[in-house]
């Protein structure tokens, strides 16, 4: 079971630093996918080392996998609007700068 | 034998999820990043079954890896179209080393806490109450049961995300790429039988064995992307067909009234008569199942869907 | 170990080689083409094997069925994807090797 907490904190290094190293949104989104990754995985095997096994951690993960799925969704739809009126954004930002 | 075998095992797939982790945050190539993070979704499936975590395997493999992946290479289709991003990780190595730093402070901290939790768990919690929970999966009883309230949240997230992202504007257009092979559209339309049936099969289930609502909703859903990309309109968007598109709260709003009623009967919030649990989780189960399914494709729709769908461009 | 589980196993460990071929193939072809050639033939056979050996292992009847469908579902699914792969490729413009 230490392998699977060592991975979690590997894939948790990982999620960070792609979220905030890693350039264009959609890496940083697939970087933010990773970093929960990473948290499921550490409370599955927290529930794994406990002797009955214990289910309330694996409920919360699979809400949360619904729950990082629509936020995924919601950036997505975000990212795609941004890029399609992203020359005019950038254009208004930098009108506004001047 | 049979440990060590076991070990390499596990060894091998978590060095395969951290590489293919690296891949999708850091490869030049958006493409290559959205493809290994597909993967990634799959082997981590395998992960949870190997920490004896069936009901969350399901979930993953139909979420994870087949809703999230439709819903990034859509969107990869659709930014592609548009200005190239630029390319990725130019190399600053003291942000590079501050991001780690704190990133491993931050983890620190989590495991610290994480090593403070109350050692046993709530198993022997969860069980002694198992007997009146109505159901015989511990997961399902504590996912419709006993942390009800939790499930109701997560349904309203689900919704709220729906309406936000059909807030941000009409669905952009084409609604799905165009396919050069015919034999998608064709496996489609004759895998969606197979898709309501693995649906209920995972709804029975989900009262005795690893199954349930989540994972027969996520299944439903990815069905439906798929019948969407074999050119299917989803009408009960359609504003021409009138209040049918409430149904896309009925999960929400059966788990409400469920909820408020316990209070009207005098037991406390969320707390069903027990010998009425059974069934009142039965018809949770099946509305949060097909207001699941039903929220995934709406959002797959990536905006507002058109008042009507007849004439509406198909790629 | 009784018979069918001597005859399940053989037919587990017969299926691997298959697997091995087509992931062989995906790493070594020079082109697109020739590695889905190779991948989706050698995995169909290799599960197909694998599918049946554990169904067999399994002795029941209900779990050997359902081994049987997760086959011809990958089959189904496998010829449709490496079908749609090739289009794409072909409609990108990619030649294949040797042409």
């Amino acid at each position: 079971m230490m392998l699977y907490l060592l991975l979690a904190s590997g894939l948790f290094l990982i999620g960070c630093h792609g979220l905030f190293a890693s350039e264009g949104m959609l890496r940083k989104l697939l970087a933010l996918n990773v970093l929960s990754s990473a948290v499921f995985l550490a409370f599955v095997t927290i529930a794994r080392m406990s002797d009955p096994l214990d289910p309330v951690p694996h409920a919360i993960v699979l809400t949360g996998l619904v729950v990082t799925v629509s936020t995924t969704a919601v950036a997505l739809a975000i990212v795609i609007r941004l890029a399609a009126g992203g020359s005019d954004l950038s254009r208004g930002r930098r009108e506004e700068d001047e | 034998m049979a440990p060590l075998a076991s070990h390499a095992y596990d060894l091998l797939l978590a060095g395969a999820l951290l590489w293919l982790a690296w891949q999708a945050t850091h490869a030049a190539d958006l493409f290559r990043s959205v493809i290994s993070f597909i993967v990634f979704g799959l082997l981590m499936a395998l992960a949870w079954i190997r920490l004896d975590a069936p009901d969350i395997a399901l979930a993953e493999a139909a979420i994870g890896a087949g809703v999230t992946g439709a819903l990034l290479l859509s969107a990869l289709g659709r930014l592609t179209s548009a200005p190239a991003e630029k390319p990725a990780a130019t190399r600053r190595w003291p942000g590079t080393i501050a991001v780690l730093a704190l990133a491993a402070t931050v983890l620190a901290l989590l495991g610290a806490a994480a090593w403070q939790l109350p050692a046993p768990g709530l198993g022997d919690a969860v069980a002694g109450h198992m007997p009146r929970a109505g159901v015989d999966n511990p997961v399902t009883g504590v996912l419709l049961n006993f942390r009800a309230f939790d499930t109701l949240l997560e349904i309203g997230v689900l919704l709220l995300a729906v309406v936000a992202i059909w807030s941000l504007g009409p669905t952009p257009e084409p609604l799905v790429p165009a396919i050069p092979s015919p034999a998608l559209p064709a496996l489609g339309r004759m895998l969606w039988p197979m898709f309501v049936l693995a649906t209920f099969y995972l709804l029975w289930r989900g009262t005795h064995a690893p199954g349930g609502a989540f994972q027969a909703g996520a299944v439903l859903g990815a069905g439906g992307i798929l019948v969407i990309l074999a050119g299917a309109r989803p009408w009960l968007t359609g504003e021409d067909n009138g209040p049918w598109r409430w149904l896309l709260s009925l999960g929400v709003v059966t788990m409400l009234l469920a909820a408020l009623s316990t209070t009207l009967i005098g037991q406390r919030f969320f707390e069903y008569p027990e010998s009425a649990a059974a069934g009142v989780i039965l018809v949770l189960e099946i509305t949060a199942a097909i207001s699941i399914a039903m929220l995934l494709f709406a959002a797959y729709l990536n905006g507002q869907p058109p008042a009507r769908w007849r004439g509406y461009p198909h790629s | 170990m009784t018979l069918t589980e001597w005859l399940g196993t053989a037919l587990v460990i017969a299926g691997v080689p298959f697997l091995l071929s087509g992931t062989l193939g995906l790493l070594r072809f020079p082109d697109v083409y020739t590695r889905l050639h190779a991948l989706a033939k050698g995995d169909n056979v290799g599960l197909g094997l694998i599918c049946v050996g554990l169904g067999i292992q399994s002795g029941s009847v209900t779990v050997a069925l359902k081994l049987l469908l997760i086959w011809v579902l990958m089959l189904i699914a496998s010829a449709t994807g490496a079908g749609l792969i090739a289009r794409t490729a072909l409609a990108r413009g990619l030649k294949p090797w040797g042409l």
